[in-house]
């Protein structure tokens, strides 16, 4: 009898390990479908990678381009922060999508790794917003088909403040003047700071992160150094020691304080806005701290092609005649609530509802995030730095050892 | 961890093996009488059991044949007919205990080790991704160019006897058809219908559904557009519209080299796989190759990582130990105070010392890492009255507190096992002792803590491996900061080695990612946790000696 149950006890763990390793393939069966039915529809099929922000959307539209082409399109649901390591390590093995949602600073690794097959938008491109195809630009080759624009912006409690602050020094007056317990809010994340979210006022003071070439597209020149990049920093330090920014201001932290009336102002992005159900809110441009125009980065969504896309004709076919149509870029919209790309479809959100346009008009002015691989060694270094130095570090020794670490880390 | 387990399974395929020999030759004289050969339930059940693992493994084998995953194949082929051999043979007893864990240690753990032990002498990372076919393949396409201002062509895909070519429509309406050989030549005859090219004579319209069949071939075709390379040539992504371009990049498979033809340099590939020119410059693209002991040459040649490597090695070794002392020592201490009978509520009071163990690591590291912030923090705000204590933000103040939330999160485990241990003493041997005249102290001294160290030591050993490879908790609480100030990589003062390891390997985004030196650096921590696990697990036998 002991026997048995432990022969009974050994089989089920073998049946387990059965169930295991098919579990280890699970990514290839999940493929398998869309295979078959290419041979037998001879449609061709496509396998499409999203988030949930974007599934419903997506599917929506591959439906009709499933009914129109009779391609069978599978849409596979995936965690967006995995997207990009899995599709750097699935697509060489031949086993990765024909087609996945990313952002557009990906780029630079994805094509340094090969991984990404350049579009031909051809007429379709004279539709898009210029700022989102140079973000998915490189060297002259379009490698995305982008759909959704996004950047941060001076969201306003119009109850706390009626007018849109110029400079940072009017919005502290303005702040403070409202009697609110902080006069302006900008998120950081502790001793990794948030450079993103302080990027604007650095351009203020003239201080982008890399040249830029005539075209826009950016060099791997370092430009943040020198005095104007000093003067960044010291006024970091200033902002730091009178108590206007704090490395302890943690995105939560910002947008609970906000919500509840305890500042009149706070710099961020759409994706704030659901939580500020209630008040009535007015997006404007980020006050300058320096004397030149605040400019924040600019992301973009959108879809990358496979390299070794099986189904290239059907793929660039989907985006470049489906994805690209306004219906699709408003449904993404509808569903993301991000501004889309297409500047039709941006210009029918726009037209219902005044936040989308106030976050367009401040993005036409901003500029599209690095994607250059070099990016990657800045991104470590920065934040950190920054954080330090609104905590009370020597701003100009700390700037300035920053940019030669950067430097060294991107020779190396 | 690993180590305790993979001990008792030995020791339960030993202990089952010395009890087989007398049972078997008392069969041996009623042959019938085995268990693989009498047709009772038992064999029934196993043929069931048997007969769904086979099926199980069949569909595997068959979704790897389909994938072209030869070794997935292969793996779960054998696996598969080693279960049936095991579980059929009279011969293989002791296999049949231990094979599903066999097969458990083999996909989990040595594949695992393995591959990273390959991965470690290879430069996978960005830039060195795929195979050397597809770093071609990616160089060309992505050095193609729409030549400037030139329009776009509707395109019909045609066929000239099997050889495919385009029919494109011009700007002028008119219509001019080629293929690969042959350049694009006019087609005064040709029938247009909405734009598009839909009858062309010499030639055969390609419908879609061919096109779907032949992408591959429709997506690599290039019509060169006259005789002159200069000029270009027609290419098409979506078989619909024609597109013509030059490419700046020539690839010749015979002699294995990349010309650019713009500026006449030929780059030869090199050993880091990518190709080179006369020059130095490299393109973009590479593959991954075998580099030798290349990763550990820069894993401990690079001098910007030596101050801080060996900063960090010197904290792993004091928050691994660290942890464990204080762990083992607070749950020894209120194991034995609530081993005391004469404490009333005990069973309340022990489940209540458990909560933080079934809180999940990750979760609460996080929590804590909020009730740390020095502003809003609780801890500040609440129970210090607004005293801004940096927490987390001090070099030092934040060694303590990842040891003091490690202490929090570790010592129920610690209590578990160290009741369980106290409960389990022999009390013959307490008697003993009592009769034998030793006080309190001299008892628990001599006795209680030897006896409680055998059953608690390889526990405690395994507690240091974990607690050296504690990611979680430094990647949730602090992020490995604060960072060193005076150092030139994005590494900090709570910085362990295995976190380091995941900053440097670029994985989390802030430096180009460097699977290669990860691998390798994974070795060497391996190695240390290894060695230091033997020599530990090696000198507890001393304290089974007393038994």
């Amino acid at each position: 009898m002991r026997r048995s149950i432990l022969l009974a006890a050994a089989l089920t763990t073998t049946l387990a390990l059965g169930a295991c390793s098919s579990g280890g393939s699970g990514d290839e069966t999940t493929d398998e479908p869309s295979g078959e039915s290419s041979s037998t529809a001879s449609g061709g099929s496509l396998t499409i990678w999203v988030d949930e922000t974007r599934q419903d959307a997506v599917t929506d539209a591959a439906q009709s381009f499933e009914d129109e082409t009779g391609t069978a399109v599978d849409v596979v649901l995936k965690n967006f922060d995995e997207i990009r390591a899995d599709f750097l390590a699935q697509v060489p093995t031949g086993e990765g999508p024909d087609i996945t949602v990313g952002a557009h600073d990906w780029l630079g690794e994805l094509t340094t790794n090969g991984v990404v097959a350049p579009l031909e938008l051809g007429d379709t491109a004279a539709g898009f917003e210029d700022v989102s195809l140079a973000a998915f630009t490189q060297d002259g080759q379009v490698y995305g088909l982008p759909y959704a624009i996004e950047n941060i912006a001076l969201i306003r409690n119009t109850a706390l403040a009626d007018e849109a602050p110029a400079t940072w020094d009017d919005a502290i007056a303005a702040g403070e003047a409202a009697g609110t317990k902080f006069p302006i809010l900008v998120q950081s994340d502790g001793d990794k700071g948030d450079p993103y979210t302080h990027y604007p006022f650095q351009t203020s003071f003239g201080a982008p992160v890399f040249e830029q070439n005539e075209d826009g597209s950016y060099t791997s020149e370092l430009a943040m150094g020198g005095p104007e990049g000093q003067a960044y920093a010291e006024w970091l330090g200033e902002q730091g020691a009178a108590g206007n920014l704090s490395q302890d201001t943690t995105y939560d932290i910002a947008v609970e304080a906000f919500k509840n009336g305890e500042s009149p102002f706070i710099v961020g992005g759409p994706w704030m806005i659901e939580s500020f159900e209630g008040l009535d809110l007015s997006i404007d441009p980020v006050p300058a701290a320096g004397d030149q125009p605040a400019q924040p980065f600019v992301g973009v969504q959108g879809f990358y092609l496979s390299a070794e896309s099986d189904d290239a004709i059907v793929a660039n076919d989907f985006l470049v005649n489906y994805m690209s149509t306004e219906d699709a870029q408003v449904a993404l919209y509808e569903a993301g609530g991000r501004p889309p790309a297409l500047t039709a479809a941006a210009d029918t959100a726009a037209a219902d509802d005044p936040i989308v346009a106030g976050f367009r008009e401040v993005g036409a002015d901003a500029v599209p995030m690095p994607s250059i691989p070099e990016m990657a060694s800045v991104w470590s270094f920065w934040g950190v730095t920054e954080a330090a130095i609104v905590n009370g570090a020597d701003p100009v020794s700390s700037w300035d050892k920053m940019i030669e670490d950067i430097q060294s880390a991107m020779d190396a | 961890m690993s180590s305790p387990q993979v001990t008792s399974a030995a020791t339960t395929a030993g202990s089952s093996g010395d009890d087989v020999p007398p049972r078997r030759r008392g069969r041996t004289s009623r042959p019938d009488a085995s268990h693989a050969r009498s047709y009772g339930p038992g064999f029934i059940a196993k043929l069931v059991l048997m007969a769904v693992v086979d099926a199980l493994g069949v569909y595997v084998v068959w979704s790897a044949w389909t994938q072209d995953s030869y070794g997935i194949l292969a793996v779960s082929l054998a696996l598969l007919v080693a279960a049936n051999w095991v579980y059929f043979t009279r011969r293989a007893l002791a296999l049949k205990y231990i094979l599903p864990g066999l097969g458990f240690l083999l996909v989990f753990q040595i594949f695992v080790v393995a591959y990273t032990g390959y991965v470690a002498f290879t430069n996978y990372g960005t830039g060195h991704n795929g195979t050397k076919d597809q770093a071609v393949e990616a160089l060309l396409v992505q050095n193609e160019r729409r030549v400037e201002g030139s329009p776009s062509l509707p395109l019909t895909v045609v066929e000239d006897g099997g050889t495919l070519g385009f029919a494109v429509v011009g700007e002028d309406g008119a219509v001019t058809a080629g293929t690969a050989e042959q350049p694009l030549s006019a087609q005064d005859d040709a029938t247009v219908q909405d734009g598009r090219a839909t009858e062309v004579p010499g030639y055969a319209v390609v419908d879609r559904e061919q096109i779907l069949e032949r992408q591959d071939e429709v997506t690599d075709l290039r019509v060169p557009v006259s005789d002159d390379p200069e000029d270009g040539s027609i290419r098409t992504t979506d078989a619909r519209t024609g597109y013509v371009y030059t490419s700046v990049l020539e690839y010749d498979a015979a002699s294995d080299t990349i010309t650019d033809t713009s500026t006449g340099v030929t780059y030869t590939p090199n050993d880091d796989g990518q190709f080179e020119a006369a020059d130095g410059s490299t393109l973009a693209v590479g593959w991954r190759v075998p580099v030798g002991f290349d990763n550990f040459v820069t894993a401990f040649s690079d001098g910007r990582y030596a101050q801080p490597f060996l900063k960090i090695l010197v904290w792993t070794f004091v928050f691994a130990i660290g942890s464990v002392v204080t762990t083992f020592l607070l749950g020894l201490f209120l194991a034995i105070v609530f081993n005391d009978t004469r404490l009333r509520g005990r069973r309340v009071y022990r489940t209540l010392m458990i909560l933080p163990y079934a809180v999940p690591g990750f979760l609460a590291a996080l929590l804590w890492s909020g009730l740390l912030n020095t502003r809003f923090g609780y801890v500040n705000q609440v129970l210090l009255g607004g005293a801004e204590i940096p927490w987390l933000t001090d070099p030092f103040l934040a060694k303590l507190s990842v040891l003091a939330v490690n202490l929090w999160l570790g010592f129920p485990y610690m209590f578990l096992i160290c009741t369980g241990a106290l409960q389990s003493l022999p009390s013959d041997v307490m008697e003993a002792a009592r009769i034998d005249g030793a006080g309190r102290w001299r008892t628990w001294r001599s006795i209680t803590l030897p006896l409680l160290l055998v059953a608690t030591a390889p526990l405690l050993i395994s507690s240091f491996a974990f607690n050296f490879n504690n990611f979680t908790l430094i990647y949730m609480l602090t992020g490995g900061g604060p960072r060193f100030a005076d150092a030139s990589v994005p590494l900090g003062h709570t910085d362990i080695l295995i976190s380091m390891v995941y900053s440097i390997s670029g994985v989390d985004g802030s430096a180009t990612k460097d699977f290669g030196l990860a691998s390798a650096l994974s070795i060497v921590i391996f190695v240390i946790v290894g060695g230091i696990s033997a020599l530990a697990f090696r000198s507890t036998r001393k304290f089974e000696e007393i038994n």
